[in-house]
This record gives structure tokens, C-alpha cells and sequence, in this order.
């Protein structure tokens, strides 16, 4: 990755034209050609720098729904608690954290009171109970890391 | 309100633009409809905010942030707004969010993000915005991952859903 890669990473990030041919006018402001932002774009995509180039979609606006939960594990059952929250295919991100609250995921689904019976799932088959913290409010920040 | 035009468009484009010259010409060929159609109708859901942005979508680990902190305040009811939208302008706060309380075990309700690219950095980035914004007084904690056990990018699509739909599920 060289500084053009970084200037296309930090430059992508705010957004992307929807016109006819938005390549070519991303490339003039980052003063490179067509051809060079198509090519280093597919590029950071194959070696997995970016995850995707496209859309991110308002979850709520499109009447589905998401929140954020959070499981107490044992340390040693961490592993097999794991397993069967990361088999539920609406479980989108989980991390281990450092807190005697250690599991953080996020449950998105197609609708409201899908994210109940997930939820009610997982407490039924791992046995544990499962905060569930759906967003109030959301800030409006600058969703933007520096390359 | 979106028909099933739109809701074809958003589904095939939820996994990437086609990086090609006229990508959205290649999108319209595949269903059916003309670019302007395509452009008018991708315009129309960015202004209903159905689309919040197009753009990149980093791996935040592969640019070197690894050090990724979840941190929680628990701030009086009457304050916690003024509070998020002051806390929301620090750049280095990813997302920022208010969620309910837990009882007395969990009492935080607001959560903000910051990535960085070591811990210490981040803990400076902290002691910033605790000193910026005068949090010292709240009750706080941080929590920094250790490992990341799944991380779908930002796709929802439940096998039972009627139309698959990627969201956007940031809160890594």
C-alpha cells in the first residue's frame, strides 16, 4: 500500500458520486486516472484491505432492526459459548472483550421482534442470560480511519 | 416509499459496486433497467437515507488498528445528550451511541467507539476526551478487545428473510 492506496482509502471514505461514469470523476479529484483508481480499487479489494466498495444501508430505514448484547462467559467455556452464538447467522460481529462482560455481539435481523426470539434462543441454549442494548440515540460521527 | 425496483437494485448492489467504467449501466443490464433509471432511483434512496453513504468499507485491522476500545459512561439522564454530541465531535470517536442502562451491575448508557493503533495511543486519545469534554466525574470503563470471533463485514441476510439485505452493523 503507497500513499496513492492511502489517498483513495481516506478520499472513499466520505463517498462515492452515483453518475454515469463516477470512476472517472473520483479519479480527477484524486488526480489520478480512470483506469489507476479501477485497477488499485480491485486490487485493495482482492488483498483484503477493504472488505467491500459499495453501499451501507440504514438498517432501521429499511425496517429491519439491530442491537448490541453482551454475554458473561466463564473463561472456560468462552470457546463453546462462542460456537453456538457465532452458529446464529443473525450474529454479525462478536468480540471478546476485557470485562467480566467478555462477549459483545451484534444481532441484526429483518425485523423487531426477530431480535426477541434470538435473543431468547441464545439464553435457552447456552443457558445464560443476555443483555440486550439496542441503540436510544446514535451521534452523528465521521465514520473514518486514516490510512 | 420503495417499490420492488428499488428493492431489486438494493439487493444486487449489497455486496459492491461492479468496478467497471459504467458501473451502474452493468447494474441496470443485469435486471433489466437503464442506467439513468438505476442513477435516479440510487440518488433518490441516498437522499431518503436508506443508503447512508457509498463508498470504501475498510478492514479496520489491515490498516493497523488492532487496538479497538469500547468505552462506557454512565451519565445523568438530563446531561447524556449534550454530553454525546460534544463526545461525537472528538475525530478519533468512531461511533457514538446512547443505550439503556442494566440495573445497578451495568449502569452506563453512553458507548463510543475508538480505534487506534496501539493501546496506549488509545488511552491517550481517552484522557483527551475525558479532559475535553469533562467526563472525570462519571463512572466509566474500558473495554478493549481481545479477539475478534466473527466478523461478517457488514452483511445482514437471514436464510428465512425475503430479500437478503446487507446493513450497515458497525460496532466492531
Amino acid at each position: 500500500m503507497d500513499e496513492i492506496d492511502k489517498t483513495i482509502i481516506n478520499e472513499l471514505q466520505n463517498g462515492f458520486p452515483v453518475c454515469e461514469s463516477p470512476y472517472q470523476s473520483a479519479a480527477e479529484q484524486l488526480g489520478i486516472s480512470e483506469n489507476e483508481l479501477i485497477d488499485r480499487l480491485q486490487k485493495l479489494l482482492d488483498d483484503g484491505i477493504l472488505s467491500r466498495f459499495g453501499p451501507m444501508y440504514h438498517a432501521e430505514v429499511m425496517g429491519g432492526a439491530l442491537t448490541l448484547a453482551a454475554i458473561k462467559v466463564p473463561e472456560k467455556k468462552f470457546d463453546e459459548i462462542a460456537d453456538i452464538v457465532n452458529s446464529f447467522p443473525e450474529v454479525a460481529h462478536n468480540y471478546q472483550r476485557t470485562h467480566d462482560l467478555n462477549m459483545w455481539f451484534v444481532i441484526a435481523t429483518d425485523t423487531p421482534i426477530a431480535i426477541q426470539n434470538v435473543i431468547q434462543s441464545i439464553e435457552k441454549q447456552t443457558g445464560l442470560h443476555v443483555y440486550n442494548m439496542p441503540k436510544n440515540k446514535e451521534y452523528f460521527v465521521q465514520l473514518k480511519l486514516e490510512a | 416509499m420503495i417499490d420492488s425496483k428499488d428493492l431489486q437494485l438494493i439487493k444486487i448492489i449489497q455486496h459492491g459496486l461492479p468496478i467497471t467504467s459504467r458501473p451502474f449501466n452493468e447494474i441496470g443490464n443485469q435486471i433489466g433497467m437503464n442506467e439513468s433509471e438505476v442513477i435516479e432511483r440510487l440518488t433518490c434512496l441516498k437522499n431518503t437515507g436508506l443508503i447512508k453513504r457509498f463508498g470504501v468499507i475498510v478492514r479496520h485491522q489491515r490498516l493497523g488498528y488492532t487496538a479497538n476500545a469500547m468505552v462506557v459512561f454512565n451519565i445523568p439522564d438530563q446531561s447524556v445528550v449534550k454530553v454525546g454530541e460534544m463526545i461525537s465531535q472528538a475525530k478519533y470517536v468512531n461511533l457514538c451511541y446512547q443505550r439503556p442502562r442494566q440495573g445497578t451491575n451495568w449502569p452506563y448508557n453512553l458507548y463510543c467507539m475508538i480505534h487506534g493503533k496501539n493501546r496506549s495511543k488509545v488511552l491517550q486519545q481517552l484522557d483527551q476526551l475525558i479532559d475535553t469534554c469533562k467526563l472525570s466525574q462519571f463512572e466509566r470503563e474500558i473495554l478493549f478487545s481481545r479477539h475478534c470471533f466473527k466478523q461478517r463485514g457488514a452483511f445482514y441476510c437471514t436464510p428465512t428473510a425475503s430479500s437478503d439485505l446487507a446493513f450497515s452493523v458497525a460496532h466492531g
